[in-house]
């Protein structure tokens, strides 16, 4: 994984808010803000994690990132043009270039198309090859992601959880994009499988020169492929660090939390954890000052007002921390 | 010392349109009082529906067919609906993964706490509530007389698990058993839990059984483990003996495919292929095609348990040789 200097996607100052309306007048009365000013750039060919527990808003990130949800406000360029706010057929042309991979790849698929036609669609809508060579390319691309050929006949619940998944990557990976969102990619998956899809996601990402924003709530899996490591918290960004940096020298509270919540798989090796006090707050009723203020062992006055900067404490790491 | 649970020989079986599958395939354990046993496993090999066998909550199609469940000396196997009703919620309880589908939306909190006391002890309704507040703080819950008067919905996921917890635990259970009592949950709500659950097991000197896919979790929380592949137990032992030790190659397998965060060295390895549906005729050891040292013998001959040391047990043809041939086992691992 070379790290290129040059950022692939350039985000600044994202927010993604979803109204709540008053039943009758359909007036907003207040918002969810489920992505609160998020700025990170993505560098070309490196791969890009996105931690945090459910509800912190970081597949709405994902999501915003591919136009799936409309932007409330702040920039998203992609290779320095600007793809926020692009209409639906201005986003097109920049499809081909950004995909998704889902948590459950079953879901995604029509239960009544057989895998080939579904991998075929990308082709037709998107290129202007012909029927024979689309063909070939369906049957290459099943090879590339461990299946077989005679897959291509076969309807989707013929296939388990792991193989569907391979063809949720083969339909990403189709059009030879250059982002690819991964989006709880192997979480439903099993350990041994699990390790099976993470090997096939590095093996593309150098076959292809792909650049991966990986989302996953599990920290073992990000550690283990990412090379930079985002930690988000109701929404906002609390920590970016190299993926090395991050674990073995965290600087934020709640980062630390996290990290020693994680069951580690060695006996005896039971670290003191960090108990963290309480749960998630509703997004929709976003606290004053520093989001984790509440449940923050170190929370002052100051973090109960001021919300903390985002600031570069060490080179290539990012922390927004008054405490810190 | 008696087993509070000692489960002989357990054979449970489906009846499917291809005929009856088994899904358990002869497992043998026991659970100490005031000890954990962690069952571990991919999903579909049969660990739920062990735990299940023992609570006599099969589902309509499936059935013990043989072997001997012995809950304090007292077998459970041949017992009527009736009598397996007084057990349940008393003296063995159980957690389930979501508590969502556990807990009934229409009923409030509290009357579904009160439900197992209501049932199993004579209480009156005054003690009854008392006893709901009580229990409520004990899981961690503050504000208990106001939890009590919600519905499901109004709790975070995390509450309802602990809600879930406090019903379990509401008759002074001997027995807790834990179906992936954490897999929904995150990770610092999972470390809040599995820490109630481990601080709980000593306070009421509890046995408990915990079902978990996470070998972080197993870690953790267990004394002792059993590993289970495709409806065996292919490896048993301590907890110790499993992680620092493990003989199984499956063992070593699922161990290895485990992300490690604090060992920079840790290189992921995956089990080739995946685990074999119910109806797949295997012949001799069922993780021979996944297994990377699978040996003639191995395709032939089902392998039966080999003793390791007093309470480590391996299923594989690998310590035939190993125990006369000590430097040839080296090699393996």
């Amino acid at each position: 994984m070379s790290h290129a200097t040059k950022p692939i996607l350039e985000v600044d100052q994202v927010k993604k808010y979803f109204p709540i309306k008053s039943s009758f007048l359909k007036r907003t009365v207040s918002n969810v803000q489920a992505v609160e000013n998020v700025s990170v750039d993505v560098m070309e060919g490196e791969t890009l994690g996105v931690v945090g527990e459910s509800g912190c808003g970081k597949s709405t990130f994902g999501r915003t990132i591919l136009g799936l949800e409309s932007l409330t406000d702040g920039s998203i360029k992609f290779r320095g043009e600007e793809i926020g706010g692009l209409s639906e057929r201005q986003l097109k042309k920049y499809k081909k270039e950004m995909q998704m991979i889902f948590q459950d790849p079953y879901a995604s698929l029509n239960p009544r198309q057989r895998i080939g036609d579904a991998l075929e669609e990308a082709f037709i809508i998107h290129t202007n090859i012909g029927k024979k060579e689309r063909r070939q390319r369906v049957r290459d691309l099943l090879v590339e992601v461990g299946l077989n050929e005679e897959h291509a006949d076969r309807y989707p619940h013929e296939f388990s959880g792991g193989q569907r998944q391979r063809i949720g990557i083969a339909r990403a990976v189709s059009l030879n994009p250059s982002l690819i969102v991964c989006d709880e990619a192997v979480s439903a998956l099993d350990v041994s499988v699990q390790a099976q899809i993470i090997q096939l996601l590095k093996k593309l990402q150098q076959s292809h020169q792909l650049t991966y924003l990986f989302i996953s709530h599990d920290l073992g899996v990000v550690k283990h492929i990412s090379d930079r490591v985002l930690v988000m918290y109701l929404g906002a960004t609390m920590e970016l660090a190299p993926s090395d940096q991050l674990f073995a020298n965290p600087l934020h509270p709640y980062t630390k939390a996290l990290l020693s919540a994680i069951p580690r798989p060695v006996v005896g090796g039971k670290k003191e954890r960090i108990r963290l006090k309480g749960e998630l707050p509703n997004a929709a009723n976003y606290p004053s000052g520093c989001p984790f203020h509440t449940r923050c062992p170190l929370a002052t006055e100051q973090c109960r007002q001021v919300r903390p900067e985002w600031r570069e404490v060490e080179e290539g790491h990012f922390v927004a921390c008054h405490e810190v | 010392m008696e087993s509070l649970l000692n489960v002989q020989n357990l054979v449970t079986s489906f009846r499917t349109a291809d005929g009856k599958l088994p899904a358990v395939r002869g497992v043998s354990f026991s659970v100490q009082e005031g000890e954990t046993l962690c069952i571990v496993g991919e999903s579909g090999c049969g660990k739920s529906i062990t735990t299940l066998s023992v609570m006599g909550l099969l589902p309509d199609n499936g059935e013990i067919s043989e072997g001997s469940i012995t809950f304090q000396g007292e077998e459970l196997t041949h017992k009527k609906e009736e009598e397996m009703r007084k057990h349940r919620g008393n003296d063995i309880s159980m957690i389930f993964q979501e508590p969502m589908t556990a807990l009934n939306p229409v009923f409030t909190v509290g009357y579904q706490m009160m439900e197992p006391l209501h049932l199993h002890t004579k209480l009156n309704k005054k003690e009854k509530k008392s006893r709901a507040v009580e229990l409520l703080t004990q899981v961690g819950l503050s504000d208990a007389e106001k939890v009590l008067k919600k519905y499901p919905h109004e709790l975070s996921g995390g509450m309802r698990q602990r809600v879930m917890i406090a019903i379990a635990l509401a008759c002074n259970p001997s027995l807790l058993i834990a179906d992936e009592p954490t897999t929904a949950l995150d990770v610092t709500i999972q470390a809040q839990i599995l820490d109630l659950i481990d601080d709980l097991k000593r306070d009421l000197g509890m046995g408990v059984v915990m079902v978990t896919h996470d070998m972080g979790v197993v870690a953790e929380v267990a004394d002792r483990v059993m590993v289970m592949y495709a409806g065996h137990v292919v490896e048993t032992g301590t907890v110790e003996e499993i992680f620092e030790n493990p003989k199984h190659p499956y063992t070593k397998g699922l161990l290895a495919s485990v992300p490690n965060v604090d060992d920079e060295e840790h290189s992921l390895e995956a089990i080739p292929g995946s685990l074999p549906n119910l109806n797949e005729k295997i012949s001799g050891c069922r993780f021979h095609p996944r297994c990377p040292f699978a040996t003639e013998k191995c395709k032939e001959e089902d392998p039966p348990r080999f003793q390791i040391s007093n309470q480590h047990q391996s299923k594989c043809w690998l310590h035939e040789e190993a125990t006369t041939n000590e430097s040839r086992h080296e090699a393996y691992s």
